[in-house]
């Protein structure tokens, strides 16, 4: 323990009965904050939509392509979307970026947005914030838990849809080397490695998303009004990224890099877009996350 | 456990002294709409006492509480809590007071154990090693711990409103603060959360406690203070409280009628009959009860009771307010 924080806690000496506030007990609250989320039914119904999709679409191609081997036309378009679907048949592991490629306009994205409008609002909602802000939580410290539970959701949702792709894709069609956008092959040891790195990408994508989720979730008192808000709020905005004549603000809407992860899969990964993505994300969550935190610091906890 | 107990007196060396537990300095609260919740309010909470916060709904009770506990920002005066002021020291000041505020609030879809576990978790100062052993003392002294496996949501009223309040016991308290603790609880819980009150002030614990049920401040506070409207009434131990209340004269008697003449003819005020119960202002000082039993019993009239009746709180109430104990307009 450093001087300061003996000075620290001989100032909260009388608060603190038995003299000690050790650092890592606050990740107390993050734990419980991430097993509390992971106790919820609607968690894992979430999760299992998620789970749900690439399986449909591997059945579906199957289905397509009657009975699978021989379809679709080897080598990559380079083209920009990313459908992979045509790979499918010839190697199941492009089911992981064909599944990705299919939730994070919406599925991903809306499961992200429920988590995160709630995770405030909610609490508000059931008076238990109350209780969370005189135990007392901190209203900062609470606030950065619950953004660090979202974005760990971010990730094990990504994460979801990554791992049941592979699973199905594995089980419905042949699996092997991996030929890149870029006309490359690679092992699939080291596919499986840039398709985890690509669910990494497509969380760290998510980021700005759930900030404004977070955000709005600290405006109101009511869970389902945040959550309805922020799911809104995304199909608006991928409704004016699909909107040529707003060319002009394209590159400022949150979504509109989304679609880059699929540079992973190029020899050697192509830093453009998916930096310009980070970028963008960054920005959102500095920028709506300060307003979340000058919101929810200064707010009157009434409910 | 018991270290923790023993260091916990050790550190309360301001009860001796006499030291407020929580005051107040013209504390107002006026919400967005413009509605003056709570009007310049002074209170001062003694240290060791059991403390009754009165006033009927809408009086601006959970307001003070809320302001108090750095929930809401006073829009002006100041507020100290143990000390310090509030909301600003509310990272030292809460891990020492435990609330139950407007009810409990609880995670339906986690079982009684872990919402306290989780309650606690909340607490940065809150040791982790002694969690596990500090919850279960908790739930056994709310008597919850043979339901403790159950979910939340499956919990009545009564069993919510005591794992509130064993959340409130996590940890050794100088600070109590119940709002309506009393509320769905059967009368045999009510007795209950009374004798833990009483338990709780013994160990030292200073408590302040909300009611809109006035025999329940009775029952168990040393301090009372009145809210009306926003504006604190008054403040003081709850027998120099109820002293201001003027008795009243009773007397059981089969000739009501009669009995009432001769009192009136007396100069006694107030009278109203009951069926055979006559009731009236207390007489003044001057007055010899005796001498009024004499008459009644001199005019003919058969008494089979005659007596004062002491004052209690709510007959203060009324007499400082002027109006019942009803919802505030």
């Amino acid at each position: 323990m450093s001087q300061a924080e003996k000075s620290q806690a001989e100032r909260a000496r009388l608060s603190d009965p038995q003299g000690s506030r050790h650092p890592l007990w606050t990740l107390g609250l993050l734990r419980s904050e991430i097993t509390t989320l992971l106790r919820r039914h609607r968690t894992y119904a979430l999760l299992g939509v998620l789970a749900a999709v690439p399986v449909l679409i591997g059945i579906a191609v199957r289905i397509e392509t009657g009975g699978g081997g021989g379809g679709g036309e080897g080598g990559p378009d380079g083209g920009a979307g990313p459908a992979f679907l045509a790979q499918v048949t010839n190697n199941g592991y492009f089911l992981v970026f064909a599944a990705l490629a299919a939730t994070l306009p919406v599925f991903l994205p809306m499961a992200v947005g429920v988590v995160a409008g709630d995770a405030v609002a909610g609490e508000a909602n059931s008076g238990t914030l109350r209780y969370l802000l005189v135990a007392p939580a901190g209203r900062t410290r609470l606030l950065l838990v619950k953004y660090a539970s979202v974005l760990v959701f971010c990730l094990i949702a990504t994460l979801v849809v990554a791992v049941s792709a592979l699973a199905a894709g594995a089980l419905l069609f042949p699996v092997g080397d991996v030929t890149t956008i870029s006309g490359t092959r690679i092992g699939f040891g080291e596919g499986v490695v840039r398709a985890a790195l690509t669910a990494l990408v497509v969380a760290v994508s998510l980021t700005g998303f759930a900030a404004i989720g977070l955000f709005v979730s600290t405006l109101t008192g009511s869970g389902i009004g945040a959550m309805a808000a922020t799911v809104g709020l995304l199909i608006t905005v991928q409704i004016l990224d699909s909107i040529p004549q707003l060319s002009g603000v394209h590159p400022y809407l949150f979504a509109h890099y989304w679609m880059s992860f699929a540079d992973v899969l190029r020899e050697p990964v192509h830093w453009d877009d998916l930096s310009k993505n980070f970028q963008l994300q960054g920005l959102y969550v500095a920028v709506f996350g300060s307003a979340a935190w000058a919101r929810f610091t200064a707010k009157d906890i009434t409910a | 456990m018991t270290d923790t107990a023993a260091e916990a007196r050790d550190s309360a060396p301001d009860a001796a002294a006499g030291a407020p537990v929580i005051r107040t300095r013209g504390l107002t609260k006026r919400y967005r709409g413009g509605q003056l919740a709570v009007d310049g309010l002074d209170l001062t909470v003694p240290a060791g006492s059991v403390f009754g916060f009165l006033g009927p709904n809408g009086s601006g009770k959970t307001t003070t509480i809320r302001m108090l506990m750095g929930l809401i920002d006073p829009t002006s005066g100041t507020a100290e809590v143990l000390g310090r002021p509030m909301p600003e020291a509310a990272r030292t000041v809460l891990p020492e007071v435990g609330a139950l505020i407007e009810g409990p609030a609880l995670y339906g879809f986690l079982n009684g154990r872990d919402n306290l576990l989780r309650y606690d978790r909340a607490d940065p100062t809150a040791d982790p090693r002694t969690r596990r052993a500090r919850v279960g003392t908790a739930l056994e002294r709310v008597g919850l711990a043979a339901a403790s496996g159950k979910k939340a949501k499956a919990y009545s009223l009564g069993m919510k409103q005591r794992l509130g309040l064993a959340a409130a016991l996590l940890r050794p308290r100088r600070l109590l603060v119940l709002d309506e603790p009393t509320n769905g609880l059967d009368p045999q819980g009510m007795r209950e959360i009374r004798l833990l009150v009483r338990e709780l002030a013994a160990e030292g614990t200073t408590v302040f406690l909300s009611s809109h049920l006035l025999d329940e401040i009775e029952q168990v506070c040393t301090h009372a203070a009145v809210m009306a409207r926003g504006r604190l009434i008054v403040q003081g131990p709850v027998a120099d409280l109820a002293a201001r209340a003027r008795g009243r004269l009773a007397v059981t008697t089969p000739d009501p009628g009669e009995a009432a003449r001769i009192l009136r003819e007396h100069g006694i005020t107030g009278l109203s009959t009951d069926g055979d119960r006559l009731t009236a202002d207390a007489p003044p000082a001057a007055v010899d009860l005796a001498d009024l039993n004499a008459a009644l019993v001199g005019g003919g009239v058969r008494v089979r009771s005659f007596g004062v009746e002491r004052g209690s709180l709510e007959d203060a109430f009324v007499a400082l307010t002027g109006e019942g104990f009803d919802v505030a307009g």
